[in-house]
């Protein structure tokens, strides 16, 4: 089930950053890495942009330096979803 | 070949509302960046800018004049109008210039109307809102002020502007265009929708600007206005004007490789024109006041420009970590306190300068001016775009 969401989450961030960067989702894979990917820092900022959009989270400047790949800008959004959900149930 | 005196100088900034003010700061190493006043800061990633305080419109234009000029115009006009006044200057009407650099022209009108037609749905705007928003008003007041009717016109090259219009107005000037120009740049650029789009550019710094510094976290926006008038040096030597320096260089370029992303190869491209410009070897050169913005990629790239061009580079300082960015305006104040630095005998400090980066390996003239007198120096100014402006100024004795 969690190995799931996390799968499911992964597909979101590739389909965000395909949709930004008028990629086909196919040539993403869960281990590309920005690099690879031909992403530079401007493509970075409109990602960390069309991320908050989607998962309706804001991306601190420091935390949105680490997303650099798939799998970083995916557990970067899980820890800020994370830490949203904690925030709303606390309040 | 003519050479270009600079015999007047104005200042409206952060750090000072007139030359000396704006010296002695530089001098003291005082730093305008504070709490945001102007505008609310509600959910913004950062709150700090070098805004003007104290600012006074109708200490230099009547109520009625105010009321038509938009905040970034009505600082030209004051700082031009204390340019003129220093220099004592009478201008030939059809062989003077007025060159000014701005880039987004006035934006507090711009963000004030659109408020009203889209959150207040008014219908109606006040009529002078288009003369007031069009970037080339400060240019504009400035030529009826002092009745100029030569040359006169705005360049927006982003962080550059300046830059661009100051080198424009020597050249002019050199070539014999023009005998004189008022030349400067101006900006007004904390408002709340500007305020935003920075944020999401991720460059300013949530606390304050620390170029070349380590620990240095982005820019520092700001608002101002420096402007300069040129001569033609015989003509002010034959009036006995005071010449504060000579311009005698400038060079530009584009790095035509990315549009936020430095390339040293462009600075360094635009530093060696403005050097060859001048006649100026590099070895002349005694201090260079940086682009020097404070984020994580201009202060290396420019630092690698400087070493490309400079085997053992000159102290490199950035005036922004005490008067902020003004993007347009910032090679003005840049420019301005360079010849100040040249006819005072002193090198700016880089304020707030913490630890220094290997990335950044230059004399940065740390947190403390320095008593010092150069015979010549350069300002640099790199705009997003990739567009570079250097000036080159000598001293006179």
């Amino acid at each position: 089930m969690e190995q799931g969401c996390e799968n499911d989450l992964v597909s979101r961030v590739i389909q965000v950053i395909a949709k930004s960067q008028h990629l086909e989702p196919g040539a993403i894979k869960p281990e590309s890495t920005f690099v690879e990917l031909g992403i530079d820092s401007l493509d970075g900022l409109q990602i960390l942009f069309a991320l908050e959009e989607e998962f309706e989270v804001n991306i601190p400047d420091d935390a949105g330096k680490e997303f650099d790949s798939i799998a970083k800008a995916s557990e970067g959004i899980r820890q800020l979803m994370e830490a949203k959900q904690a925030a709303a149930s606390g309040a | 070949m003519r050479q270009v005196a600079v015999t007047g100088l104005g200042v409206i900034s952060p750090i000072g509302l007139n030359c000396s003010e704006f010296e002695n700061s530089l001098r003291q190493g005082i730093s305008g960046i504070a709490p945001i006043r102007s505008v609310p800061c509600d959910g913004l990633k950062f709150s700090n800018a070098g805004e003007v305080r104290g600012f006074d419109p109708l200490c230099w234009m009547d109520a009625r004049q105010a009321s038509q000029v938009d905040r970034s115009a009505q600082m030209a006009i004051a700082a031009a109008a204390q340019a003129v006044q220093s220099s004592g200057i009478t201008f030939d009407p059809l062989r003077s210039a007025v060159v000014t650099g701005c880039s987004v022209g006035g934006q507090p009108t711009e963000d004030a109307v659109y408020r009203q037609l889209y959150e207040e749905k008014k219908t109606r705007f006040e009529p002078l809102t288009i003369p007031r928003i069009m970037g080339n008003a400060a240019a504009s007041w400035i030529s009826m002020k002092f009745g100029i009717q030569g040359p006169c016109f705005n360049v927006s090259t982003a962080c550059a502007s300046a830059g661009h219009a100051i080198g424009q107005a020597f050249w002019m000037i050199r070539n014999g265009v023009a005998d004189a120009a008022v030349a400067g740049g101006t900006e007004a650029p904390i408002t709340f929708s500007l305020l935003r789009g920075w944020e999401a550019m991720r460059v300013v710094s949530p606390d304050t600007c620390r170029p070349f510094s380590k620990d240095r976290r982005g820019m520092i926006l700001a608002e101002g206005a420096a402007f300069l008038v040129l001569e033609e040096m015989q003509a002010a030597r034959a009036r006995g004007a005071l010449i504060a320096a000579e311009v005698c260089g400038f060079g530009m370029s584009a790095d035509a490789t990315h549009l936020t992303l430095p390339s040293s190869t462009g600075a360094a491209l635009a530093i060696r024109l403005a050097l060859e410009d001048a006649g100026m070897r590099p070895e002349e050169v005694g201090y260079i006041n940086a682009h020097g913005t404070g984020t994580a990629a201009n202060d290396p790239a420019e630092v690698r420009a400087i070493r490309s061009v400079f085997a053992a580079p000159p102290p490199v300082s950035s005036t922004k970590s005490m008067h902020g960015h003004a993007l347009g305006a910032s090679p003005a104040l840049e420019a301005l306190a360079t010849v100040l630095a040249l006819r005072g005998g002193f090198l700016p400090p880089t304020a707030n300068f913490n630890e220094p980066d290997p990335e950044c390996d230059v004399d940065a003239v740390p947190n403390r001016a320095r008593e010092l007198n150069v015979r010549a120096a350069l300002s640099n100014s790199f705009a997003f775009g990739g567009l570079n402006a250097v000036l080159a100024f000598r001293a006179c004795s």
